[in-house]
């Protein structure tokens, strides 16, 4: 309530002091993260223009259910809730790691660092597997009078509406898809696992820095602060895959 | 380093107790909105409904992602607790995405829309007799 009182008396733009009360480094993460956010927008937008102009488009809950071990049992966004989790909880831990920040409180800026980085690495995990799945798991299709099995792949859709024949070995058949499904679900998580990918790196370093004792000597921890809000991002991101490919 | 600190007037105070509380709250919440919209895209899946329900359900989903964004930025990204002008420069911007959703889902629409009614024979007419075109609506 203080500080709220104060900003109405201060004459931020008189010179002197940063009118936006933030060191430079962070306000240009900010900027940067705004810059991304549109680049990640574009083309989960240009997703949507497409998936529009279809006349089908394949059900989430039928592409996405299968489980690590569990075989074929059939378990709808099962696996894609668990990686939800994860990286909520890894957001949670960094928000932890910058309060310990906060409070100059290395061994918990530590503790919390090794544990975000333990929740970017097992998402990472999670996706090359789910990738791996999609890939690899081949589906009865038929085309042109044939019936083959086929993955899913930036130029091959099983997902299609299902085909007029018979049961193939016991498996429904079904028709090919849009291709653009699968460009556009490797094409757009695959630039977010990078963002992960890239945003452990950055969290391995701010922990490494932080064992070597380099922020304590500074006496600031905004470093580990401008590693969150990178990764609260990712995790902002993923909110919008996760409805955009998974959900909806 | 010493110069930037100088530049900067107020302090975020470290908090003890009270920031980690708000952050369980947070988690909390943001568990229990990602909960519930699974819930409501595996009722989609599951349960047979109408088109329009459905389209419902769906606006409800992106309305709670969309409250999953503002607890995410304002509470784990501090962005609330910065300067109100920062805050603008950040989400004013952000505005040109209603226009950008609004267009281009519009102009998929009218693609597919054109797609199923493009008939060859029409098309080759068309351009001759305008008037026609116009009478065979």
């Amino acid at each position: 309530m203080a500080t709220a009182q104060a900003h109405t008396e201060t004459k931020w733009w008189s010179g002197g002091k940063s009118p936006f009360n933030v060191e430079y480094g962070k306000l240009m993460m900010w900027y940067f993260l705004m810059s991304d956010a549109f680049t990640f927008g574009a083309f989960l937008i240009s997703y949507g223009t497409i998936r529009f102009s279809q006349n089908y488009w394949p059900d989430p809950n039928e592409v996405f259910n299968a489980f690590p071990l569990a075989g074929h049992a059939n378990l709808p966004l099962a696996f894609v809730s668990l990686m939800t989790f994860i990286l909520i909880v890894s957001s949670v831990t960094m928000v932890l790691a910058v309060h310990a920040g906060h409070n100059m409180d290395k061994k918990g800026v530590i503790k919390w660092m090794i544990w975000t980085v333990i929740g970017g690495i097992a998402f990472l995990a999670c996706q090359a597997w789910e990738w791996t799945h999609l890939i690899t798991g081949d589906h009865a299709v038929m085309i042109n009078g044939q019936i083959e099995n086929i993955g899913t792949t930036v130029t091959m859709n099983p997902w299609g509406p299902a085909a007029n024949v018979a049961e193939h070995d016991g498996h429904h058949v079904g028709t090919p898809g849009p291709v653009a499904f699968g460009g556009y679900f490797f094409g757009i998580t695959g630039f977010h696992g990078f963002h992960v990918a890239s945003g452990v790196v950055i969290n391995i370093v701010m922990l490494i820095m932080a064992i070597n004792g380099t922020f304590e000597r500074k006496g600031q921890y905004w470093m580990i602060e401008k590693a969150g809000l990178y990764w609260h991002f990712v995790d902002l991101v993923w909110v919008f895959v996760f409805l955009c490919f998974y959900l909806i | 380093m010493e110069h930037a600190i100088q530049e900067i007037t107020f302090h975020h105070e470290p908090g003890g107790k009270e920031v980690v509380s708000k952050i369980i709250k947070t988690t909390i919440i943001l568990s229990v909105i990602t909960i519930i919209e699974l819930g409501m895209g595996l009722g989609m899946y599951a349960l047979p409904m109408a088109a329009g329900l459905k389209l419902f359900l769906k606006g409800v989903i992106v309305i709670l992602s969309l409250a999953k964004a503002f607890y995410i930025v304002g509470v784990f990204m501090h962005l609330g607790e910065e300067v109100k002008n920062l805050i603008m420069t950040i989400v004013v911007p952000l505005l040109l995405f209603v226009w950008f959703i609004a267009a281009f889902l519009y102009e998929g629409n009218s693609w597919k829309n054109l797609r199923n009614t493009y008939n060859p024979k029409q098309a080759v007419t068309a351009p001759a007799a305008p008037h026609e075109a116009g009478e065979q609506h």
